[in-house]
């Protein structure tokens, strides 16, 4: 799961992607998710910091990833 | 061009600022942006109403010219009695429908000291809709299948050819998507009715509406080229805001049209961009669309540059503008009053230098 490397994003969780003008607003845990890929954290390191940040338990956190990437997919913001 | 030299004056048209806006208000306040201060601009309107007339801090003075159905001599006597009060350096034409007139007069107007920098004829005609498929073809540039069909029997042979849905277009204006052979047919004798033959039936290509601002030098050079994705499309199918794109592959065909045809001015490529990132050229307008103001904004002036390439100078290729950038259109109720209207209507030219503001 890599992000396309012009993809800019902002604390607020506004995303605009610049080869399409596209833009997104994401919540505040979907933005904070969005960041560290953006600064190129491994998924699995991402992952372990939101179990330990948030009550969170492991099964709910993977469906969710699996629904976030998806939402990533189809907006066009991952490298394919 | 400094503030020192003397005093610039260009004539520019298309100051139609309505809801299917005319680029030339968008156009001077590029030219104002970028050249000196004490340029002069003289306006070339069509219609009484055309809302540039009336803005007097956009255009300096402004003369009602022929239409285009008047023929060029028509347009020829009138732009030289306007060159004998203005001493016009440069004219801007922004209509499709003019443009014949004036790339015609080209040599004319030189020969009296006006400057144009528009396309030869020839690169005019190979891009006209009627021609788009086969000068895409020649030019190995991607663009929808079509035909050119006078009757509606042609119709099934479209349908069978092209699939449905398919696009039924008018010789000027006018595009209506088709679903179906009795949908095609009724959109044949309605585009028929409104702007004549031919017909032109073009494959049907879904994907993202992009634009691309183009200007050639007339060598093979793209001076400059913004892409740029419409965010909010009107009833009429204009933009009415906008934004600017980071795409290589946009820049790139506008560099392989530029190079193919020489182009020489600004024009407008029609992208659509298909789902998986092929851009099909729609339409090329042969001139710079009513968003231009946008590539001031973006950090590269086509306007200005035109002018300055039209003036002689040579204008380097601009490399970069600021990709995000984004243009958001308004209306707004200018007041004036019908001693202004009257003036324009009565004698075909606003008063100089400054317009009666009192009643009749």
């Amino acid at each position: 799961m890599r992000l396309k490397k012009n993809i800019a994003s902002s604390e607020s969780g506004f995303i605009f992607n610049p080869g399409t003008g596209d833009s997104f607003s994401a919540n505040p845990i979907a933005a904070e998710i969005f960041l560290q890929l953006k600064d190129g954290n491994a998924v699995a390191d991402i992952k372990k910091n939101i179990l330990a940040k948030y009550d969170v338990d492991t099964n709910v956190l993977e469906k969710d990833w699996d629904d976030f990437n998806a939402q990533l997919r189809e907006a066009n913001l991952l490298d394919i | 061009m400094d503030d020192n030299n003397q005093q610039l004056v260009i004539a520019v048209t298309g100051l139609n600022a309505i809801d299917s806006p005319g680029p030339g208000v968008a156009v001077i306040r590029a030219l104002r942006d970028d050249l000196p201060k004490n340029i002069r601009i003289i306006g070339l309107a069509y219609e009484t109403l055309e809302p540039g007339i009336y803005l007097h801090d956009i255009v300096d003075k402004t003369y009602q010219i022929p239409y285009p159905s008047a023929g060029s001599d028509a347009l020829l006597a009138r732009l030289q009695y306007i060159h004998q009060k203005e001493n016009i350096n440069v004219l801007i034409p922004n209509f499709d429908a003019e443009l014949y007139n004036f790339i015609k007069l080209g040599p004319a107007l030189k020969s009296i000291g006006i400057q144009t920098f528009l396309p030869t004829q020839q690169q005019f005609e190979a891009r006209d809709k009627i021609n788009l498929y086969q000068f895409g073809v020649q030019h190995g540039l991607m663009v929808p299948m079509d035909k050119i069909i006078y009757s509606s029997n042609e119709l099934f042979s479209c349908g069978e050819a092209m699939g449905y849905p398919l696009v039924v277009k008018g010789k000027f204006y006018d595009a209506i998507v088709a679903n179906t052979l009795e949908e095609a047919q009724k959109a044949f004798y309605k585009l028929a009715a409104k702007w004549g033959f031919p017909i032109i039936v073009q494959q049907f290509i879904a994907g993202t509406e992009i634009n691309i601002a183009v200007l050639g030098d007339g060598k093979g050079n793209a001076i400059s080229a913004i892409p740029m994705r419409k965010l909010y499309i009107t009833d009429k199918g204009k933009a009415w805001a906008g934004i600017t794109l980071q795409d290589e592959t946009l820049i790139q065909l506008a560099q392989t049209f530029v190079q193919a045809t020489n182009w020489k001015g600004g024009c407008e490529l029609e992208i659509m961009r298909t789902a998986n990132g092929s851009p099909y050229i729609m339409e090329i307008n042969p001139r710079f669309p009513a968003w231009i103001y946008l590539t001031a904004g973006a950090g590269q002036n086509q306007p200005a540059a035109l002018v300055k390439m039209a003036m002689g100078e040579t204008v380097e290729p601009y490399k970069d503008y600021a990709v995000g950038k984004m243009f958001i259109r308004y209306a707004w109720d200018h007041i004036t009053d019908v001693s202004e209207f009257q003036q324009i209507s009565g004698y075909g030219e606003t008063a100089s230098p400054t317009p009666p503001k009192e009643g009749l």
